[in-house]
């Protein structure tokens, strides 16, 4: 194998990793502030199937792939809408809430999405350059989209006033409160904005970086994105590299199966596949291991009110 | 708020108290919400008239009346089940299900009362049944005697599960890492061990991806076996595993409102600052009820193979997630998850055969959110009253 031919190789792996990478990233992202205001959403795998079956139906009726992500988007904020009413407006548990989210919408995307199971999918749009036309283009404008977006959510966050007052939500709200910042209004609006991004991750995963909808489809991306999201120490850019690392660790088995890949190719052995799989799964555990110590060294934690409903008037956070 | 036409004040306020009767009512207009708004779903997504999908459910899953007593009838009389009936199939299926259900829901009880949420019920039955299917096949040989072999399976799932729910629980005690997202991510790498091992692995016939049938003593004895005392058994698969469920069931309540530790746990759930002034251990407890909650998934995943009496790639998944929904359903008492696992797995069976594939978790994800949403609507009371007379305040503790 010559040298050129393996640089075009890695160069595939590597996109890929940033494709395979994207849509945890935009759950990651949403799943952070929605945190950040002191909202737990264990609903994102629940989100992100909903938003994949959603957008790809879409998709298949009106052939609009910008159709098709908005509507991922809109049922992902409906999920979320729930979500927030039973945990922000009647205070339940987060923990329980999030998870009959998660029930709901693998139920619902199982059911309504019974008629697209292996039907057609979209057709990649070329690119216009010569040498890479084999790249997707609306891959490439998601990977971008990715970049901005996580520079601007970390911008929003650390910089601006609107930021300011999401971060005093989750870390102090009673004080926040008492500045005039509308504690329950802020919390809908990012846990909203949370299923949001999370209802795109999964409609840019049935559509763009791994387009059809099969049951299930997601295979516990969401959750893998409730661990990041404590990795990433509620933090965008920490999120945006880890969510391309697994995206790289996603793609992984399904690469090393190239017979092409000089010493570490897994084509002659295929039950090793099995254990690769594992890899994103067992590699969340050890980034929470890993995360835990650095969070304990440096002082940095979960937002303080982190899963504590607010009552006006109450002593606590 | 004041009602028109009346002198009476409605006030709304938060329940002090928090009487027994609010969960038995939550729970069962739950249900009865949660079928409601399943139907408008199931409407929605064209599968037909609603009712008539339900009464198809039910029959699966349990039988109609005249089912029932043409199958009494049988019993008494001796003679078969007559034609176009189904008897106790339907029930005997149903207890075959409600095992695992129950033992799944028994593990995620444990956890839940003490707030730890382990969701990982479904990896930790998996490597229960990896283990009791080793035994099964590889470690006892096929002759030894049918008690031995079971027990020996059972102690297998027992520890596996223990094992696996040991890891989380170490974690959460030691590094304080989030037991739900490990629990979850030890599921996804429990259907990959098992895939690897049945399907690819060094357990699979080749094509078949099956560890191919257990000897006949490593199965749990079913009801057909007796047929020659009773035609009416014929083709009735319930085994005892069911006791195995109830027997549990017992024994947990008693662990937790009986005995000192049971009610270290519950402090602990419901208070942990107080449980650590009180000098109970958490680190030590958070383990030993970890490894408590996947000793009794693993059992389930025992049951589950000595029932399907072959261990194949596609043993099925999710039963630990019932187990969740189960468990908030019977407010974690494990007498209540008896009752409410036997209905469940009506739903299983009952919806097994019916299209689209995911009535089952649709019905099961919204019966929880009713049931959380009804339950919270409970805690708040309407009461009516007449307006008092107010007293004019005259300075003391009133003018602050």
């Amino acid at each position: 194998m010559n040298s050129e031919a393996l640089t075009t190789l890695a160069l595939t792996i590597l996109f890929g990793a940033l494709v395979s990478g994207t849509p945890l990233l935009f759950a990651t992202i949403g799943e952070i502030f929605s945190e950040r205001s002191g909202v737990m959403n264990l609903g994102i795998e629940g989100m992100m199937l909903v938003g994949a079956m959603g957008g790809f139906a879409t998709w298949y009726n009106t052939n609009s792939l910008f159709l098709g992500l908005i509507v991922g988007m809109l049922l992902g904020a409906l999920l979320a809408l729930l979500h927030a009413f039973i945990t922000i407006t009647l205070r339940a548990d987060q923990v329980v809430s999030g998870l009959a989210v998660t029930f709901l919408g693998t139920g619902v995307s199982s059911i309504l999405g019974q008629p697209y199971v292996g039907q057609r999918v979209p057709k990649p749009i070329k690119l216009p350059i010569p040498a890479l036309e084999y790249i997707p283009a609306e891959q490439v404008i998601m990977v971008l989209i990715g970049v901005v977006f996580a520079i601007l959510a970390w911008y929003y966050l650390h910089k601006t006033r609107p930021g300011l007052n999401l971060r005093s939500v989750g870390e102090y709200p009673s004080a926040a409160d008492s500045l005039g910042i509308n504690v329950i209004r802020t919390r809908f609006i990012y846990v909203l904005f949370g299923g949001m991004m999370s209802g795109l991750g999964g409609a840019a995963m049935s559509l763009i970086t791994d387009p059809g909808w099969s049951d299930g489809k997601t295979s516990g991306l969401g959750w893998i994105a409730v661990g990041l999201v404590i990795f990433a120490i509620w933090d965008p850019l920490r999120g945006l590299w880890v969510s391309y690392l697994f995206g790289l660790l996603r793609r992984l088995p399904l690469d090393l199966q190239n017979p092409a890949l000089p010493f570490i190719s897994t084509a002659n052995n295929p039950s090793i596949g099995r254990f690769m799989d594992m890899l994103p799964y067992l590699a969340t555990i050890l980034i929470l291991i890993l995360g835990s110590r650095e969070a304990m060294r440096k002082r940095l934690g979960a937002p303080s009110a982190l899963g504590v409903p607010y009552i006006r008037g109450e002593r606590g956070l | 708020m004041k009602l028109p036409f009346s002198n009476l004040r409605v006030r709304i306020e938060t329940r002090a108290d928090n009487p027994g009767w609010i969960g038995l009512l939550s729970s069962i207009l739950g249900v009865v919400l949660a079928l409601f708004f399943g139907g408008l779903l199931l409407k929605v997504a064209g599968a037909g008239n609603p009712i008539a999908t339900y009464r198809e459910i039910f029959k699966e899953a349990f039988g109609m009346p005249a089912d029932w007593l043409a199958g009494i009838k049988a019993l008494t009389t001796g003679t078969s089940c007559p034609k176009g009936m189904l008897c106790f199939g339907p029930l005997s299926d149903t207890l075959v299900k409600t095992a695992p259900i129950m033992l799944t829901t028994l593990a995620c009880i444990v956890a839940f009362r003490m707030k730890l949420w382990n969701i990982g019920a479904d990896g930790q039955m998996f490597m229960g049944a990896w283990a009791a299917t080793a035994v099964a096949i590889f470690l006892l040989p096929k002759d030894t005697n049918r008690v031995v072999m079971l027990s020996s399976m059972a102690i297998a799932g027992i520890l596996a599960g223990g094992i696996y729910g040991f890891i989380p629980g170490f974690l959460k005690a030691r590094l304080n890492i989030n037991e739900i997202i490990t629990t979850l991510m030890l599921n996804y790498v429990a259907y990959k061990w098992l895939e690897f091992f049945v399907v690819v692995g060094p357990w699979s016939l080749g094509d078949f991806e099956s560890t191919g049938n257990f000897s006949k003593s490593a199965t749990w004895p079913r009801l057909t076996e007796y047929v020659k005392s009773n035609p009416v058994f014929a083709g009735l698969t319930v085994h005892p595993g069911i006791f195995l469920g109830i027997g549990a069931a017992i024994l947990l309540a008693w662990l937790l409102f009986r005995s000192r530790w049971g009610f270290q746990i519950r402090v602990i759930g419901d208070n942990p600052k107080a449980a650590r002034y009180a000098g109970i251990n958490l680190a030590k407890n958070i383990i030993l009820v970890m490894v408590m909650s996947g000793a009794l998934a693993g059992l389930a995943g025992m049951n589950e193979v000595a029932a399907l009496r072959t261990l194949t790639g596609r043993f099925q998944r999710g039963y630990g997630f019932t187990g969740v929904i189960v468990a908030w359903l019977s407010r974690l008492n494990p007498f209540a998850a008896i009752l409410v696992s036997f209905l469940f797995g009506g739903l299983v069976v009952g919806t097994k055969l019916i299209q689209p594939q995911g009535i089952s978790s649709m019905l099961q994800g919204v019966i929880m959110f009713v049931v959380i949403g009804t339950e919270l609507l409970f805690r708040y009371r309407v009461r009516f009253e007449k307006p008092e007379v107010i007293l004019p305040v005259t300075g003391g503790v009133n003018e602050l």
